[in-house]
């Protein structure tokens, strides 16, 4: 039976790899014999290019706006292979790298952020529900959902549910915590600490460590090297385990960093330290594995190379993808309002298809 | 035909619901053991289980964030939100999620949460305990919003906002869960009035008066008080019953063989549903119209202290009065 605790290890964060690429055991996450460390490599990787080529298109008038996930890499990987098929995502705004791992093609977030959709994927299809950017929100929903895991009777999914540092200041997020604490849901807080909210720092959200909040609620916290791919997928495997064994909640606090700027309309120079981004660039979430990779023999340049051709090779698609997103139909504004037909509605789009039929025959007519 | 309260048909049609699919859940403060602080959900939970009648903790935000997630797991949660005062720590969750998920995914998510709320005053209660607030849930794309104001139209109601796939807010005029009504609790909710219909109450031929809620017994009583009177005049009473969408075909027929309008509510006058329905009569039926359209309500003022409240409310006298004036253009 799976026991959520706190790690043996001497500080309070889990890791199983440091930033050298060495590999250390915790006798409280052993890591599955068929963990395929290359395999998350591969990922992290190709998320990263996906996450470069969206910050150009953004800079090249493509995109609106990117949130970039960059130095997020091994939380968003690590909890996301974490996942069985049926466990259900909740993600924020920021979860390149967990859709990824459900399936989703990027040109689907890409879409969000260019202003064409505002999320098409079928939730279901993929297990990974839309984005949310009013911040915590989802918390709820995941919570909720995990409630209906357990009225069903289900016994082999769970919720996992991602937010940020910034996030644990919202009502909704300590809302969350005490019902799915108080009704033992199957869900597990993935909370992404990168340590900033845009600006404010995490002293400005908290004077305790974050993953110390939940045992005010009655459930386990544990904080994990949010830029070790190995104990950010572990400890989240545990944590999804101890869910769906009747164990209720756990708080994961992936303590991590936000290499890049909030969005693409961000300065982050005007209230960081370019220092402290230089110290955040030796814990990189990649470099670390690929150290390990090369130095245990588990992969070859031949392998680096295959899979920066692959990164290559996506970053085009990404890129002329983009471009062909067609912008929709200005009469698709009036639709999936109401599951059926609602008068208002009904009348507002025929006035205003009238309207836009009056230019007929006009240049200016679109 | 069974006489019963407003409560208790809306209690009934929450049991039939509760029966009829497995998948209806009731959510909220106290609506368990407890039955309600107005006792429209008792019994339930002693019939249906702690798991299908769920006491929630203490979190209007968590009523309704929760109620979503469910929602997308397959159940069809109703919310009870225990004061019309308390739903404001829910909006987020109302006009940024409920409303807006079938919108944001394409038609892909169906969110079927019915939120009953009780509303309005008239009972002497305390601040925050007798508000009106539907004009910001009918501003709102993506919800529906209705109020039922008897108990026959409470049964059917109830159950049509449960069944429905869009996320329905109900709104519950408080002050009359106590008046009695015939209901017939054998027929299917699916022969009465549709969820998006008004309803002529009581027909008149001088004056169309339109209201909904806690205010359409007043009305009928106005416009009978009406009739008797020494220059008599015939009010045509129309209960809404839908907030959004208005069902306008109704209204509009009604005032151009009036040509005079009244709408009636509770809440704040200005910016109300009143001038919504003003800005559409006015628009429909400008060449039917006597007079302009009037609107009599709650002032443009925070609900006052419950002494106060009689004033506050419009009443069959400033009722009455209003109509009047629509004879003096």
């Amino acid at each position: 039976m799976p026991n959520i605790g706190t790690s043996n290890s001497e500080t309070e964060l889990v890791q199983l790899l440091t930033p050298e690429g060495e590999r250390v055991e915790d006798p409280a996450y052993p890591l599955d014999d068929d963990v395929d460390i290359k395999a998350m490599y591969r990922d992290m990787v190709l998320v990263r290019r996906v996450d470069a080529e969206a910050i150009a298109l953004q800079r090249q008038g493509e995109l609106g706006l990117w949130a970039s996930l960059l130095g997020q890499e091994a939380a968003q990987i690590g909890s996301g292979r974490a996942l069985s098929p049926r466990d259900m995502a909740f993600p924020s705004y920021r979860e390149h790298g967990v859709a990824w791992c459900r399936g989703l093609d990027p040109l689907r977030l890409l879409e969000l952020f260019r202003g064409v959709s505002n999320g098409s994927w079928d939730p279901e299809e993929h297990k990974f529900h839309l984005y949310t950017i009013v911040i915590g929100d989802q918390t709820l929903h995941a919570t909720g959902y995990a409630m209906g895991i357990r009225q069903d009777g289900s016994d082999d999914e769970a919720a996992i549910v991602y937010f940020g540092d910034g996030a644990t200041s919202q009502g909704d997020v300590s809302e969350a915590f005490a019902w799915s604490s108080v009704f033992n849901a199957p869900v597990v807080f993935f909370c992404q600490n990168n340590q900033w909210a845009i600006s404010a720092p995490q002293d400005r959200q908290s004077r305790v460590p974050l993953y110390q909040r939940a045992s005010g609620f009655g459930f386990p916290g544990i904080r994990v090297d949010g830029n070790d791919v190995l104990a950010c997928y572990a400890v989240t495997k545990k944590a999804l385990a101890a869910a769906k064994d009747g164990q209720g909640p756990t708080l994961i606090e992936a303590y991590t960093y936000r290499m890049g700027a909030h969005t693409t309309t961000d300065d982050p120079t005007r209230y960081r330290l370019a220092s402290d981004l230089e110290t955040w660039r030796l814990r990189d979430p990649i470099e670390r594995v690929r150290a390990y990779l090369a130095r245990t023999g588990e992969a070859d340049s031949e392998f680096f190379a295959a899979v920066d051709a692959e990164a290559d090779e996506l970053g085009k698609v990404v890129r002329e993808g983009c471009r062909k997103l067609p912008d929709p139909a200005p009469l698709e504004i009036f639709e999936h309002v109401y599951a059926d037909r609602n008068a208002i509605v009904s009348e507002e789009r025929e006035q205003f298809a009238s309207y836009l039929e009056s230019f007929a025959g006009q240049e200016v007519a679109r | 035909m069974t006489t019963l309260t407003l409560s208790k048909a809306l209690n009934a049609g929450l049991r039939r619901a509760l029966e009829n699919d497995p998948k209806v859940m009731i959510m909220g403060e106290d609506v368990g053991k407890l039955g309600g602080v107005f006792r429209v959900t008792d019994g339930l939970q002693k019939d249906f289980g702690e798991h299908r009648v769920v006491d929630t903790p203490l979190a209007e935000s968590g009523i309704i964030g929760t109620a979503i997630g469910l929602a997308l797991r397959g159940y069809r949660p109703v919310c009870e939100i225990q004061f019309d005062g308390f739903v404001f720590p829910a909006t987020d969750q109302i006009i940024s999620q409920l409303a807006k998920m079938r919108y944001r995914s394409r038609g892909k998510i169906s969110l079927p949460v019915v939120i009953r709320i009780p509303f309005g005053g008239g009972i002497g209660a305390v601040e925050h305990h007798s508000e009106s607030p539907e004009a910001i849930f009918a501003h709102t794309a993506g919800l529906r919003v209705v109020a039922c104001a008897d108990a026959a139209d409470a049964y059917s109601m109830i159950q049509l906002a449960i069944a429905s796939d869009d996320p329905v807010i109900f709104f519950e005029p408080k002050r009359r869960y106590w008046d009695k009504g015939e209901v017939d609790t054998a027929a299917s909710p699916d022969a009465a009035t549709p969820l998006d219909a008004a309803r002529v109450v009581l027909p008149g031929t001088d004056v169309t008066l339109l209201t909904y809620g806690p205010l359409v017994r007043t009305c009928v009583e106005a416009a009978m008080a009406a009739a008797g009177d020494s220059r008599p005049r015939s009010i045509e009473v129309v209960d809404l019953r839908s907030l959004s969408p208005l069902d306008m075909a109704t209204i509009n027929e009604s005032v151009k063989r009036t040509g005079r309008c009244v709408v009636a509510h509770e809440a704040p006058v200005y910016s109300g549903l009143g001038a919504e329905i003003a800005a559409r009569v006015t628009e429909s039926c400008f060449y039917h119209l006597e007079s302009p359209v009037l609107r009599v309500g709650g002032f443009a003022t925070p609900y006052p202290p419950s002494r106060l409240e009689e004033h506050y409310l419009p009443d069959l006298d400033r009722i009455l009065d209003t109509v009047d004036r629509t004879f003096t253009f």
